[in-house]
């Protein structure tokens, strides 16, 4: 029954996408009198009933107040909430004390950009130096972020009065290492960039920008959103010093997203938000936090959530991550090969040859991505449309919004070729080649 | 495609290519900028009143944005320009509450002429600020104006910011 060690290195077997899809209830309705295609899996992804049972049973039978008291029900409920998180932990290659529960990931980078400021206020002893940010350091990110990892570092740059530089894109979006090493220097304190762009599908060199920080003495903080729902991710392979990724968008629930840190930065990191169950010693002049996690978990915590998380992770384990990988690796081919052979569309980020998330940002010159949406709508197609919370990106490739269409475990080629039929329809309609 | 149809009336889909009163207004006597930012469909609106301040002698609009947001400010252009400012102001209560309808009942013909090809819009509650943008843009600009508010009317230019205000 051993199994053959030759098997291990074989390519993985493809999903069984009629059998994931029947766990998805969401997926089996009609939009505008069309089976629904569901491609706005980079937005939310949706749930398997194997999540939603999970949190229902752990809220019926297993609730109650997590890590306060000592009764044997808190004792239950202080299990299954603390081995969500080893359950989580094990999935991105980190230690339990490694993984802070948040509200979302934007929530995540939050809580290291709001501790970093209370750094440079003056909290936190010694340890804490690493994060005193002032004049004359800077802060790295680049011109693709979603505003999430945009905007916590724009304020730490006022409050801190360090500089925030970026990283150039080039005009498809996308961006290269060399392109890092040319704003990465000796006043870089902190990088931050998204490990797969939520608009282009790029895929960040993440273990040479690391490296290049690393030489500098600057930490790294890796927007994981679009990446550990999507492929087998590590985080101590690597070597990124925080990262943030949310639940919902990995079959999880909302209301919960996690902050990874590498332990001896979390329990130096001063805690932005304080209150209950994150002390050690309070007296009525000052307080003593705990090490990681609990000194950032401040009030009551998203248990069920957590729980449920713990049981999406499970699920996506069982479809085994390389799988869900390859899987998305040929859709994103067929997203660019079927968009690029459309008249007239604009396909943002790399083309054909060049590995991306399962995603397609699209532009139909002459006709608003609203409308656009629209049209794909009313054929029972869900895409998402805007600036993706990426207004500097989409500024810098001369654009104010577009059409994404992305994709998850439970997309098939099919819904795929169903869009891009469809995308092809949409100037006829507007009138656009008038 | 027959729900389409009904979102993107002919009327719709050939205002959004006219763009009637497309172009700044030189010496506008009051101006509102108005930003969706879920999209970022944007519109600069400005007016001018004649002398005695009580009709909209002329109006003009930038913009960019979606088929619903420009035909809706052509067809506004229409509409408004050498209307009566308290007819402007029912205009504005009358479109603003055919398309918080939901699609439900008739819209008054008589009053929103034209206007009313946007009837459809109403059902498609996250377009609906779309529709919207320059007639909270023209509202902004009559009270800045002095002619006074509309039943309707908000103290601030909020409306776009917030998605269900207009819903």
């Amino acid at each position: 029954m051993n199994p053959d060690p030759q098997t291990q290195t074989r390519q993985p077997q493809p999903l069984d996408l009629a059998s994931i899809r029947s766990d998805f209830p969401y997926l089996a309705q009609e939009l505008n009198g069309f089976p629904l295609a569901y491609l706005d899996s980079g937005a939310t992804a949706q749930r398997p009933v194997q999540v939603l049972d999970a949190e229902r049973a752990f809220l019926a039978h297993a609730n109650a107040a997590v890590h306060r008291g000592a009764s044997t029900l808190v004792g239950t409920s202080t299990t299954a909430f603390e081995g969500a998180r080893a359950t989580v932990a094990a999935f991105v290659g980190a230690g339990e004390r490694e993984i802070v529960w948040a509200e979302n990931a934007t929530d995540a980078i939050n809580i290291v950009a709001l501790g970093m400021a209370d750094a440079a206020a003056g909290l936190g002893g010694p340890e804490a130096d690493v994060f005193r940010l002032g004049v004359g350091d800077e802060i790295v990110v680049t011109e693709a972020e979603h505003h999430a990892d945009l905007i916590p570092w724009q304020r730490l740059a006022a409050k801190t009065g360090a500089t925030l530089r970026f990283v150039a894109v080039h005009d498809d979006g996308t961006w290269n290492a060399d392109d890092a090493a040319s704003v990465i220097g000796p006043k870089t304190r902190l990088v931050a960039f998204a490990h797969v762009s939520n608009v282009t599908g790029h895929i960040a060199p993440v273990t040479d920008v690391v490296e290049l920080a690393h030489r500098h003495g600057a930490l790294v903080l890796l927007d994981a959103c679009q990446s550990v729902p999507h492929r087998p991710t590590d985080f101590a392979a690597l070597g990124v010093d925080f990262a943030a990724f949310s639940a919902h968008k990995m079959l999880g629930p909302n209301g919960i997203g996690v902050l990874y840190g590498r332990e001896h930065l979390l329990d130096a990191l001063p805690p932005a938000r304080t209150g209950g169950s994150t002390i050690t010693t309070v007296t009525m002049e000052s307080a003593q936090f705990l090490p990681s996690p609990q000194r950032f978990e401040a009030g009551t915590q998203p248990v069920s959530q957590a729980v449920a998380l713990a049981e999406a992770v499970r699920y996506l384990e069982r479809l085994d991550m390389r799988r869900v990988h390859e899987h998305e690796v040929e859709l994103a081919a067929l997203l660019v090969d079927e968009v690029s052979r459309i008249p007239g569309i604009r396909l943002v980020g790399s083309g054909a040859g060049v590995e991306r998330g399962a995603l397609a940002s699209v532009d139909v010159p002459g006709v608003h991505a609203h409308d656009v949406g629209q049209f794909l709508d009313s054929r029972g197609i869900a895409v998402r449309v805007g600036h993706h919370c990426a207004q500097p990106l989409h500024r810098r490739l001369g654009l104010r919004a577009t059409t994404r269409a992305s994709a998850y475990v439970y997309t098939t080629a099919d819904e795929v070729r169903r869009f891009t039929a469809a995308l092809a329809e949409v100037r006829a309609f507007f009138g656009a080649d008038a | 495609m027959s729900d389409l149809s009904g979102l993107y009336q002919e009327l719709i889909l050939d205002h959004s290519k006219r763009r009637v009163g497309d172009g700044a207004l030189a010496d506008p006597q009051a101006s509102h900028h108005e930003l969706n930012p879920t999209c970022g469909d944007e519109i600069t609106l400005g007016i001018r009143l004649d002398a005695s301040g009580t009709t909209v002698e002329a109006l003009g609009w930038e913009g960019d944005g979606c088929s619903i947001s420009m035909a809706s400010a052509s067809a506004l252009t229409e509409l408004v320009v050498g209307s009566d400012t308290s007819h402007v102001r029912e205009l504005i209560d009358g479109f603003r509450a055919m398309l918080r309808s939901q699609g439900a009942g008739e819209p008054d013909e008589d009053l929103l002429g034209d206007a009313i090809a946007f009837h459809g819009v109403s059902k498609y509650v996250m377009r609906v600020k779309c529709a919207m943008l320059s007639w909270v843009a023209l509202e902004a600009c009559l009270v800045e104006a002095g002619a006074g508010a509309t039943t309707a009317a908000r103290a601030t230019d909020a409306s776009a910011s917030t998605p269900s205000q207009e819903a």
